[in-house]
């Protein structure tokens, strides 16, 4: 009991903390306008709201398809030796350190084309992503019943058809969990983003170009000694959170109750 | 119509093997990616890199030594203080709360839910919460008392070893408990009811005879949250300071493996970058060996069951 006490209250102290001291930074301003100089009033984080959307949404693209189709060949092909052996590297790439992505993506595209952007920001997002949406599509189609199968391809559907109609049809829960875990996941992201897509003042013009983004932020307005720009991070943060916990709380109480505890990892 | 059969499910083969062909491909090319981006590091100063205890960018003078030390001693911090109370946790929701289903899966989800915090967040808080909190109430009696152990000598400023423990054990903290959850949710319940049996009361059931079953799984949950706290970057990097010293005060700023790479590496170039990747590159090997470690506990302790952890 008291272990669990002990747990709870950070989180108590932390989403309150959030609140008290973000909510008086939020207002219309501060979601529409473009960041400011320290100590100027009415800076807000506009250019930073829409760049960890363009990142988020950049990663999605690259990592929902390729995710999904790796998660259904872990549970339909579940005995072959590619697909223990890439299931297992799978989960080895979940527990990386994500800054150790971050400095992949920067060896691989920033180094070339000497330019931090948001599309290096997006393919590093897309590594964090890409894990976690394989492993719980794995998951979720490993609990459709065989028999659902058996009876499809007793009927003469072919495989593929079986797979994409029924299999992830009755599966489909697990696998939008999945997908929305990982978007709240990589929306909180950064370190790989810091080192990849850099930070701006402005709105990127292309995703060519160093981009804000809401975490990075947060890091940059924390560490400075400027009480106004303290103030701000605490308002990104309570926009952040809402969020990243609108996004859990959805999965909790909605389609991810009879996979939990298997989407921590 | 064979033959439209067949190119659709040949198609999907491919498609498939190829998605899971990428993973594998994915885990290779950061290893080779790193090597190279590190390689001028590498080939300067060989192995000494890992015992060089300077790091001096000024004069092209590198060594990870500060910073494995920062790493070993802020995750042991995290361990003490966070894996009795993941084991506590887990233990009261899957033992104590079993005829009390949904207030445990309440416990449970909000728990899950101090995972879901995003990590600068946790600095953001660390640094104007938890900070003054530790320095006034916990770090400064400590040092007034027993300063003159080493452990708790100096002069307590509130961005330390300590303060970066202490966030650590709070992120670990779901991990471990969520993983230990479902490692005694596959003890058998003959192994309780053996011990009830016998007269045994809940905590003695507990203790001689769930824990002792779940070991290995528990061990498998105890080596992720280790691996959690080795590579956790951001929330470290704001509250340890970020000086690459060696001290055996748990009140002195240092730095880790992944919190020197995030603070230093914007305004790095040449050799200093090619050393930072080579961090980069020993925090790699370093998951490799831990998520293989624990992946391996955790699936023979869960082999043949309904849970795939």
């Amino acid at each position: 009991m008291i272990a669990v006490i002990l747990a709870v209250i950070p989180l108590l102290l932390i989403l309150g903390d959030v609140f008290l001291r973000g909510a008086p930074a939020i207002s219309v301003g501060f979601l529409t306008h473009l960041q400011k100089p320290p100590n100027v009033s009415g800076g807000g984080i506009a250019n930073a709201i829409v760049g960890t959307f363009t990142m988020v949404g950049i990663a999605s693209l690259i990592s929902v398809p390729i995710g999904v189709l790796a998660g259904i060949f872990f549970s339909e092909w579940s005995t072959t030796k590619v697909s223990t052996i890439s299931s297992f590297m799978n989960d080895v790439l979940t527990g990386f350190p994500s800054i150790v992505l971050g400095l992949f993506v920067f060896v691989i595209i920033v180094l070339p084309t000497r330019q931090f952007s948001a599309f290096a920001g997006g393919v590093a997002l897309s590594f964090v992503m890409l894990p976690i949406i394989a492993r719980t599509t794995g998951e979720s189609l490993k609990l459709v019943p065989n028999t659902l199968r058996e009876a499809s391809m007793a009927l003469g559907i072919p495989r593929w058809k079986t797979i994409f109609r029924i299999v992830i049809g009755t599966g489909k829960n697990g696998l939008l969990t999945g997908i929305l875990l990982a978007v709240a996941r990589a929306t909180g992201e950064t370190a790989p983003i810091l080192l990849t897509a850099s930070t701006s003042i402005y709105f990127a013009k292309s995703i060519f170009q160093p981009t804000a983004s809401m975490t990075v932020l947060i890091y940059n307005y924390a560490t400075s000694p400027y009480s106004s720009w303290q103030t701000q991070a605490w308002g990104a943060a309570l926009v952040l959170i809402l969020i990243m916990l609108g996004l859990n709380l959805v999965v909790k109480l909605t389609v991810g109750r009879n996979l939990s505890g298997k989407l921590e990892l | 119509m064979r033959f439209r059969l067949l190119r659709g499910d040949t198609i999907l083969t491919i498609a498939l093997a190829a998605a899971a062909l990428l993973i594998i491909g994915i885990v290779v090319a950061l290893a080779v990616n790193l090597f190279s981006g590190a390689s001028s590091s590498i080939l300067k100063f060989g192995p000494r890199f890992l015992i060089e205890s300077k790091w001096q960018p000024s004069n092209d003078v590198f060594g990870a030594l500060p910073f494995v030390y920062g790493t070993l001693v802020t995750s042991a911090i995290a361990i003490v203080i966070g894996f009795p109370i993941s084991l506590g946790i887990a233990v009261f929701i899957s033992e104590k709360l079993k005829r009390h289903l949904t207030f445990g899966y309440l416990l449970g989800t909000l728990v899950d839910l101090l995972a879901a915090v995003p990590s600068v967040i946790y600095g953001l808080w660390g640094v104007f919460v938890l900070i003054p909190l530790l320095k006034d109430y916990v770090e400064k009696p400590l040092n007034k008392s027993l300063g003159f152990i080493s452990l708790f000598s100096g002069h307590p400023f509130g961005y330390d070893f300590f303060t970066a423990g202490v966030i650590l054990a709070i992120m670990i903290i779901p991990t471990m408990s969520a993983v230990t959850r479902d490692v005694l949710s596959v003890v058998p319940n003959s192994q309780r009811e053996a011990i009830y049996s016998l007269g045994g009361t809940d905590w003695e059931v507990t203790q001689k005879s769930v824990l002792p079953y779940a070991r290995s799984g528990i061990f498998g949950a105890f080596i992720l949250g280790l691996g959690r706290a080795f590579g956790e970057t951001m929330a470290v990097t704001m509250v340890i300071g970020n000086i690459p010293s060696i001290s055996s005060s748990l009140f002195s700023p240092g730095a880790t493996l992944s919190s020197i790479i995030a603070n230093q590496f914007g305004e790095s170039s040449g050799l200093f970058q090619a050393a930072l990747i080579e961090l980069g590159l020993i925090l790699f090997f370093v998951a490799v060996t831990i998520n293989g470690l624990a992946r391996l506990l955790l699936w023979r302790m869960t082999r043949g069951t309904q849970v795939n952890t």
